[in-house]
């Protein structure tokens, strides 16, 4: 049959075009501008080539930032999504019981970032705040301020406090999922309540699992606003994640040209990262 | 293998059952002889899979007591009860391959590994399964996934049951044949007591050397397929069996005569309960003659079906359904009549004995 060419179609796309231009491709050509000049105001600029990123590759305070961030998502990882899934296992399937749960668990999701960050301040204060004052009280030597073992462990309880809920909701859309009658075989099959979770509850949940995993590194990877508003990054550097040192040059110390390198390394960073999910999610999915 | 015995079970899906209106399953009281091949027959939501599950310990009947054997099991764990059950939907464990899929229920039960090894190589034998044991199940076609399903049941030697709920639903048609008939060898071979709930007729005469029929929470017939095709007891065992159904029309009877309008039609002998209530006649259309001569009918329909044909026709103002061969012409003028050996009294839905 006779194909009917008509470029009249791509007005269609056209509004996406310009909008996905306008924000996204445009700014982010702005930043690669920046990123390869130098510039000492009134809009003059020097052409600087790789020297920016040469410098920041090369230099210490990004990659303690990094390993700092990178150390941050594994651990947050390492328990919300075990604690997630421990949750959900136990949340009631059926009755009055599940609106009350997810409502509770939805909660943490629909605050704010920065009055995420502001509750925790004022919480982990020894003066006023309940969780110092009364760590204070029992005898431990809390000070997030002061120590930073304790200011990791307080943006720790934090991000665990308000992202939880996500593993937990996604699990829980998995284990539903499961068919009644995968529950009745395992009891007829005589397995083990270790046995159901291993082979019928884990298998099903490994999809929503594998999103739970992406979403969370993701985000705890360009963690901002909390740690911000409660530490500010100290004390010293201690909590001084990629993104907060980020701001810090770009916004504190006006060096755009290094900023914007740092941003762009950034993003290959977490393009590869979505990359890798991304594929092991398709493959997952084809039967591999 | 066990005699199943239901004693008086019945069950309500609610907490506090207060009419009949409020149970699923109204009485059963009823064995399942050890070695038989059953099959639980009747239109969804009639307690079929309520019954099953009251079986297989997966549900506590409300009333009643269940034995396997003589021994009381209605308290026992579903496990404890050591029954094989194969679900509507292929269950099976996506992450093993298919021999562990297999071992999974021995290993559950602490049995060693040689053990294991031998009843699951005779299993993968018995249900074809064999050149496949090393694949994992998730990739496997509907059926497949069925006969794991099955397998696990298997793989016991000891279980007490191996029960079915309507196996086939998710399977293509000519797999549907194929499977059935490898579960009737398994059984002749093997003698397990199978019960088989299905609400299509075929795979329940087929399968089956004793149909069980359900209706609204209740047994209405247990008996052979010929039996159900010949002498249903109740007016929807009529209904249910047959392509297309028993013909039921309202008579009144007067003696050896039943009448229909203007009609009279000769009973192969009196009844011999009142015919108080409701009575009415039951004619499979397998045992409607059409022909010239007899009670006039004028024909609105006729299906060929490919073996033979279905003539739908308006029998003193009712429908009526009638098997003619595949070559049979329909004349002219159309009349019906009845064979006395297929004519069938009901009162009150319930079949009537006639006397010679």
């Amino acid at each position: 049959m006779e194909k009917t060419w008509n470029n009249k179609a791509w007005f269609l796309v056209l509004p996406v075009l310009v909008l996905v231009a306008f924000s996204a491709v445009i700014p982010l050509m702005t930043v690669v501008n920046y990123s390869v000049q130098d510039t000492f105001g009134n809009n003059v600029f020097f052409w600087a080539g790789t020297e920016w990123f040469e410098e920041l590759l090369s230099s210490d305070r990004f990659w303690q930032a990094m390993v700092r961030n990178l150390v941050f998502s594994f651990i947050i990882l390492a328990i919300e999504i075990p604690l997630g899934i421990f949750i959900a296992l136990n949340m009631p399937k059926k009755g009055w019981g599940v609106p009350v749960c997810l409502v509770l668990m939805a909660l943490p999701l629909l605050i704010p970032w920065n009055v995420v960050g502001t509750i925790w301040q004022v919480f982990g204060r020894v003066d006023i705040g309940l969780l110092g004052y009364s760590l204070r009280s029992l005898g431990f030597d809390y000070n997030y301020v002061n120590d930073p073992y304790d200011a990791w462990v307080t943006v720790i309880l934090m991000d665990i406090w308000h992202w939880t809920s996500l593993v937990v909701l996604l699990c829980y859309a998995g284990l539903v999922s499961i068919p009644d009658a995968y529950y009745q075989a395992a009891k007829i099959d005589g397995a083990s309540r270790w046995a159901i979770f291993r082979y019928i509850q884990l298998p099903k949940m490994q999809r929503v699992l594998l999103i739970a995993v992406l979403l969370r590194f993701m985000d705890s990877f360009m963690i901002y606003t909390e740690p911000f508003v409660v530490t500010g990054g100290g004390p010293g550097n201690s909590t001084t994640f990629l993104s907060i040192d980020l701001v810090k040059i770009a916004i504190g110390q006006f060096d755009l040209g290094p900023a914007a390198a740092m941003s762009i390394v950034y993003f290959l960073i977490v393009l590869m990262m979505s990359w890798v999910f991304y594929t092991v999610m398709t493959n997952y999915d084809s039967g591999v | 293998m066990a005699r199943i015995d239901c004693n008086h079970i019945r069950h309500a899906y609610g907490p506090h059952p207060k009419s009949d209106k409020d149970y699923a399953l109204k009485e059963v009281h009823h064995a399942f002889e050890d070695g038989g091949a059953y099959a639980l027959l009747g239109p969804s939501g009639c307690g079929k899979t309520t019954l099953l599950n009251i079986i297989s310990g997966l549900l506590h009947p409300s009333h009643g007591e269940l034995l396997f054997d003589g021994r009381d099991v209605t308290n026992l764990s579903t496990q404890e009860r050591n029954i094989a059950q194969v679900f509507q939907f292929p269950v099976i464990y996506d992450t093993m391959t298919v021999y562990d899929n297999l071992a999974f229920p021995l290993r559950n039960r602490g049995v060693p590994e040689t053990d294991v090894d031998r009843k699951v190589r005779e299993t993968l034998e018995m249900t074809g399964l064999a050149d496949m044991a090393r694949r994992k199940a998730r990739g496997l076609t509907a059926d497949q996934k069925q006969k794991i399903s099955l397998g696990r049941g298997l793989v016991r030697s000891d279980v007490n049951a191996i029960l079915f709920d309507e196996p086939l639903t998710v399977i293509d048609p000519h797999m549907k044949w194929v499977l059935r008939s490898q579960l009737k060898q398994l059984h002749r071979r093997f003698g397990f007591t199978m019960v088989y709930v299905t609400h299509d007729q075929t795979e329940a005469l087929t399968f089956a050397e004793k149909v069980v029929v359900m209706y609204e929470g209740e047994i209405v017939q247990i008996g052979s397929p010929a039996e159900l095709f010949e002498r249903p007891k109740h007016t929807f065992v009529g209904y249910f069996i047959g392509s297309p159904g028993m013909n039921v029309m309202p008579v009144a009877v007067e003696g050896r005569n039943a009448r229909l309008g203007s009609q009279t039609i000769e009973l192969p002998g009196a009844p011999k309960a009142g015919t108080a209530g409701a009575i009415e006649l039951g004619i499979r259309p397998e045992y409607v003659r059409l022909g010239r001569e007899g009670m006039a009918v004028k024909v609105s329909k006729v299906e060929d079906v490919g073996r033979h044909k279905v003539v739908r026709a308006s029998f003193e103002g009712r429908d009526i359904a009638a098997i003619i061969g595949e070559d049979a012409d329909i004349p002219a003028d159309p009349k019906i009549a009845f064979e006395p050996a297929g004519i069938n009294l009901y009162a009150d839905s319930w079949r009537v004995e006639m006397g010679a």
